[in-house]
């Protein structure tokens, strides 16, 4: 078990580096100059002539990539990522303070997709060909086939404007400050992009759910359960739920992901001040570091859930406790094959 | 019902003048209860999915021509008619120019629906390449290729692709490089599990040994099993390209705001849905949801088609 947990971290770490030479590539290959994009930014405006020398060489052209990809990272180690030229702060600061709008929306719609998903396939899988099995396969098939982005609009069309139910934007109300907003306030405005990434994440786990689901109700275990007489609810239980329970921790981890670039799309809609959109400013307005940053929290987010995902199979599955090497490497196997499997299924 | 009791007569009839042994009649053994007998003028399984994939396939051609010949249309403004409901003259209604919303979406649709297949087919051939090379280039590549998989699956795809969209400086070249680049690792590790398959086949091991050629071998044992799995995975990268050209549009990064494309006319329509104006985003995204759904329909029913496997799907 050591051994598998110091692999997985090393695969997390080697990811990591290669993520961020990705990143950084990618940012400075950009035709974009930072400094000229940001002319009239504050940020800009109050800087000292040596200062906006100083930033010219870490970004511009003059300095060879790798010496510049190694300042960059060598600081990055130090938790130094830069200043945002868009938003006149630390990068660093501008993540924290942004994080926990996202991380609060994420995790809302994760918790709510995997129940939702989890009951909803166990459910039409079970019941395959039942008219509850084809209203969760309609459900799925309909929704992975809308944009998220076009979910929200719809949302903020019917909830917010038509029917008022929901504020139509941000975070708080808008005039207040923020040390007089409720919980309830931030609740309410958090309900409408929440509701748009459940709703869509819900597609994605019911679908694949439903799948192993029937795989298993048609495997020889559960046909000899029900020989020996076991009522349904018994097979559920002690059959359907198990197996099922490795593919659905690997599927809700994968799902991190999807939430997270739901969570761009969706906070851009409801102008929800979370990374996603911070992102997208920072794209836009050719903020590199604040841009390379965000990039790299999410790749950080989606390793570690696969880590997580991962390390938590021990706990979950006997038979990959047991000692036996050659069976927890061949379930391990097949468990990352029905990873890749739901993220591109 | 009353066809298989007739049959059943005859047989009968059949049997009772000795006759047994030639089966003439077309409903099984003699005097056995029918069970279940075919409904005439239902048409086979196969013929079904081919139908519904050849419309499903002339529908989406029609939209393509549709919104080229609807091009100007789609721009031409009219400010006596501007921000119209939907009704018979609009049935898509205007927008806040007057421009005809059912013109404008039809042009939107075949902008999206041509960057998504030329982006597309661009990534079928990057994940034939690596699936490819993951299958026959030896342990080393393989592990190469499942690092990229991994790389390009640890950063969450709209991310990624606004980032590459960021490298190349937006626009057309932007999202269409963004999503080639991204879309290829599902088609890649099917080509590469089916390459690996067929290299094992017995019937490649017979033609090996009875002397054929490896070019031999590849065109006649190996494309005629791989083509068609490509062609399947190829329609069904579609709809993922589409939604996401649209998505990346719609944040700014992919094409031009003077294109007429989806991702476009919904980021216009956000400034004016809290006035009221609902039919600018619902019927856009409604006819964008619908070609997605078409190109799965025909992806899926391909599949069936050259798939036996999975004909009862």
């Amino acid at each position: 078990m050591l051994r598998f947990a110091l692999r997985q971290i090393g695969r997390f770490a080697l990811l990591m580096v290669l993520v961020s030479m990705a990143t950084f590539a990618l940012v400075s290959a950009a035709p974009i100059d930072p400094l000229q994009a940001n002319v009239g930014q504050a940020a800009l405006l109050g800087m000292s002539e040596e200062k906006r020398a100083a930033l010219a060489s870490y970004w511009g052209a003059g300095t060879p990539p790798l010496e510049r990809y190694l300042n960059w990272a060598g600081a990055l180690l130090q938790g130094d990522l830069g200043m945002s030229l868009r938003y006149n702060a630390p990068v660093a600061d501008v993540i924290a303070s942004r994080a926990a709008n996202t991380l609060a929306l994420m995790a809302v719609a994760w918790a709510v997709s995997g129940v939702l998903g989890f009951a909803l396939g166990v459910l039409a899988g079970v019941r395959q060909g039942s008219w509850a099995d084809r209203l969760v396969r309609g459900y799925c098939f309909v929704l992975a086939s809308m944009p998220t982005f076009w979910v929200g609009l719809v949302l903020l069309v019917v909830l917010g404007v038509g029917l008022g139910w929901f504020p139509i934007g941000f975070s708080a109300p808008i005039g207040t400050l923020s040390a007089d907003v409720t919980f309830a306030d931030a609740l309410r405005h958090m309900a409408l992009p929440a509701l748009t990434l459940s709703l869509v994440g819900v597609a994605n786990i019911a679908l694949h759910t439903r799948a192993k689901t029937v795989d298993v109700m048609a495997s020889s275990y559960v046909r000899f359960a029900r020989a020996r007489g076991e009522s349904e609810a018994a097979i559920v239980r002690r059959h359907v739920l198990r197996n099922v329970a490795l593919p659905f921790t690997t599927l809700q981890f994968a799902q991190i992901a999807e939430i997270f670039g739901g969570s761009v799309l969706v906070e851009e809609v409801f102008s929800y001040p979370g990374l996603g959109q911070a992102a997208v400013t920072a794209g836009l307005g050719g903020d590199v570091a604040l841009l390379a940053g965000i990039a790299l929290c999410s790749a950080a987010l989606v390793f570690g859930g696969n880590l997580v995902a991962n390390l938590l199979y021990g706990a979950i599955d006997p038979r990959m406790r047991a000692n036996a090497r050659s069976v927890r490497k061949a379930s391990v196997g097949s468990v990352r094959g029905a990873r890749k499997e739901a993220r591109h299924g | 019902m009353a066809e298989p009791m007739a049959g059943g007569a005859v047989a009968g009839a059949d049997g009772a003048h000795g006759a047994g042994g030639h089966a003439a009649g077309s409903h099984g053994a003699e005097g056995a209860p029918v069970l279940a007998t075919p409904r005439l003028g239902r048409l086979g399984s196969r013929k079904r999915t081919l139908a519904a994939v050849l419309g499903a396939a002339a529908l989406l051609a029609a939209v393509i021509g549709a919104g080229l010949a609807l091009g100007p249309a789609a721009s031409t403004a009219d400010f006596a008619a501007k921000s119209l409901p939907p009704s018979a003259a609009h049935p898509f209604g205007t927008d806040w120019l007057g421009r005809d919303m059912l013109a404008r979406t039809l042009a939107g649709l075949s902008t999206s629906l041509l960057v998504g297949l030329l982006a597309a087919a661009a990534s079928s051939v990057v994940a034939v390449a690596l699936g490819a090379a993951a299958a026959l280039g030896g342990k080393r590549a393989d592990y190469v290729v499942s690092l990229l998989t991994d790389l390009m699956m640890g950063i969450p795809h709209i991310v990624l692709l606004l980032l590459i969209s960021f490298a190349l400086g937006k626009g057309f070249w932007g999202v269409a490089v963004g999503i080639a680049l991204t879309h290829w690792p599902s088609l890649a590790r099917v080509m590469r599990a089916e390459i690996l398959q067929v290299r094992e086949a017995p019937y490649v091991a017979a033609a090996r040994k009875l002397g054929a050629g490896p070019w031999a071998v590849l065109r006649r044992h190996m494309l005629p099993h791989l083509l068609p799995q490509f062609a399947v995975g190829l329609v069904l990268l579609f709809p993922h390209a589409i939604l996401h050209e649209a998505a990346v549009t719609f944040l700014g990064f992919g094409l031009s705001p003077e294109a007429p494309a989806i991702g476009i006319i919904l980021s216009e329509s956000m400034a004016y849905l809290s006035a009221g104006l609902w039919w600018l985003a619902v019927f856009p995204g409604l006819a964008l949801v619908a070609m997605v759904m078409l190109f799965d329909v025909v992806g899926t029913g391909l599949r069936r088609l050259v798939d036996p496997a999975r004909a009862q799907d």
